[in-house]
């Protein structure tokens, strides 16, 4: 059988297959359907300072091909997330990674760093580019200046694998993602949601409650490709690649883009055993094509 | 434990211009399914209609290893459900969310429209433990009111229509024999109806409990999109709903 092994950083994957931020829960929610340790890694739920309740309802509207949300950072906290939530999941034989988000670069600093005392957390996912709340999220992620910042502040307080999740809702990804490589970032995660809105016209208003909300799924697909394309062929440092990934051949596409590994997000809601598919995908496409090492094609285009 | 697989479509009932029934068989054993819990249907055939649709749990068959969901056609995911046939197959994950309690001696299920579909596994699961619950359904018409007939050998069955078409004339709180003379109310139906039987239970001290509807995504609690505001803050109602005891609601039905 084929390694699908790979490295971010210090981590080591079983296989490139991970799941996205938001989109998995704690991974408990996904224990009935598949075994979790047949993953390369889960990214729980993004966790911020202080429990929040998120946005009003209606959170969420179908489009085509994906939907909107704007649940907008409903979590627990870092709190209740360290003393209730990693106890009951840090023995899953995965990569059990955090979405550290926040609204303020102290905010950020001091989630990092109550979750830097977890032994079996061995990385952050920093989410620069949450585009549902009002105050910080995106808007650390949208200027390379303030971007390496939160990073820099971060990078000194966080001794582990530090990934930055990176927005798509920037003129040049690029040069965002230049910034946080030089502010000390190990990897960089792409793309978040990208910013969109609906409306109902019959009763001529928003399908959201927050009026814009954020895009997923597989329409937004080539826009993730492109962009995971152009900032693994200008940083150094490993990318791990999403948006809209829904099988094997979508995972494909994003490795052979240049991403040393991937995230699989709103797939999950139509089918909560897609990533094992993809994983057994993975393998059946090395025998295939006579591929020994995963790594032997990523970044081949 | 949740799953997810295929049934086989073994009927397909059209009950007016609104609403269908599709009964499910599955080759194996079925779980225990509580009153109140709903499946999440794949659609196919519509490229529009990209999620599943949640839908409650009408009745359950252990013997045959069926179950029926009634649905009503509301938009394109129901229309594309519609097409449906005898002999298709339909993947569902399920038993999701968390159902009715079955309490009470003298129990009043309350339902309107699409909402009386769960009640008649709950009528059911009343009539297991001996129990015959008084079921009033309403509805602007009585062609809103499907399936009726099911209900009577569960319970003492009440109607009322808006426009007087059956039953008494009116809303069902209005229903003269709608009243305190219950010891657990179990509702299930359009938002006001339910905020309003939900309030009539709590101001006279009558256990309650409201199941609510609202659009979801995964169905089990991972992506937080159909949260309702309860007084503990937002909840998911596919997760530690549908059913609710309506104590937990106060702030939603209006009563602080």
């Amino acid at each position: 059988m084929a390694k699908l092994e790979t490295k971010i950083h210090n981590i080591t994957l079983k296989n490139p297959v991970m799941t996205a931020s938001g989109t998995f829960g704690y991974g408990e929610e996904f224990a009935d359907f598949i075994d979790l340790s047949r993953l390369g890694g889960i990214i729980v739920k993004g966790t911020t300072g202080e429990r929040r309740q998120g946005n009003p309802y209606p959170r969420m509207a179908e489009t085509p091909m994906g939907m909107l949300n704007a649940v907008g950072l409903q979590n627990v906290g870092v709190a209740t997330f360290c003393k209730e939530v990693y106890p009951r999941i840090k023995d899953i034989k995965t990569n059990i990674l955090v979405n550290v988000s926040g609204s303020s670069i102290e905010e950020y600093c001091s989630v990092a760093e109550q979750i830097d005392e977890l032994e079996n957390i061995p990385g952050i996912e920093l989410n620069i580019s949450c585009p549902n709340v009002k105050k910080g999220g995106m808007g650390f992620g949208t200027k390379p200046d303030m971007a390496a910042q939160v990073v820099e502040a971060v990078r000194k307080v966080y001794h582990k694998t530090l990934i930055v999740k990176l927005t798509p809702n920037v003129t040049s990804v690029v040069e965002i993602a230049k910034a946080v490589e030089g502010a000390g970032a190990d990897s960089v995660s792409l793309i978040n949601t990208l910013l969109g809105m609906a409306i109902d016209v019959e009763r001529q208003r928003p399908y959201l409650s927050t009026i814009t909300g954020g895009l997923s799924g597989p329409c937004v697909k080539p826009v993730a490709v492109r962009m995971v394309w152009q900032v693994a062929h200008a940083v150094q440092i490993p990318v791990v690649g999403l948006g809209g990934i829904a099988s094997a051949a979508d995972a494909l596409e994003f490795l052979m883009a240049g991403a040393k590994a991937i995230q699989v997000g709103t797939a999950n809601f139509m089918d909560p055993t897609v990533t094992v598919k993809i994983v057994e995908g993975l393998e059946d496409y090395c025998q295939r094509h006579k591929i020994e090492d995963i790594n032997d094609i990523i970044g081949i285009i | 434990m949740k799953q997810i697989t295929d049934f086989t479509i073994v009927s397909r009932k059209q009950l007016g211009d609104h609403y269908f029934a599709l009964t499910l068989r599955h080759p194996d054993q079925l779980p225990p399914i509580a009153a109140g819990q709903f499946v999440e249907v794949e659609v196919q055939g519509n490229r529009d209609v990209m999620l599943r649709r949640p839908i409650s749990i009408h009745d359950v068959d252990p013997t045959a290893n069926t179950l029926t969901l009634l649905i009503q056609i509301v938009g394109k995911g129901t229309r594309q459900l519609a097409q449906l046939q005898e002999g298709d197959r339909l993947n569902l994950i399920y038993p999701l969310g968390h159902g009715f309690a079955v309490e009470g001696q003298h129990p009043l299920l309350v339902g309107g429209g699409a909402g009386i579909a769960p009640l008649l596994h709950l009528a059911k699961c009343y009539h297991a433990k001996g129990i015959r619950p008084t079921i009033l359904l309403g509805g602007r018409t009585k062609d809103l009111i499907p399936v009726r007939e099911a209900f009577e050998p569960y319970g003492e069955l009440l109607i009322a229509t808006e426009d007087g078409s059956l039953g008494e004339k009116g809303m069902v709180t209005q229903h003269p024999q709608f009243s305190a003379a219950y010891d657990h109310i179990c509702t299930c139906g359009p938002t006001p109806m339910m905020k309003a039987v939900g309030r009539y239970a709590v101001e006279r001290g009558i256990g309650c409990e409201v199941s609510l509807e609202n659009m979801m995504a995964c169905g089990i609690g991972a992506c937080l999109c159909c949260v309702t505001d309860t007084d503990e803050g937002h909840k998911c109602v596919c997760k530690e709903g549908p059913v609710f005891d309506a104590l937990r609601l106060k702030k939603w039905m209006g009563l602080e």
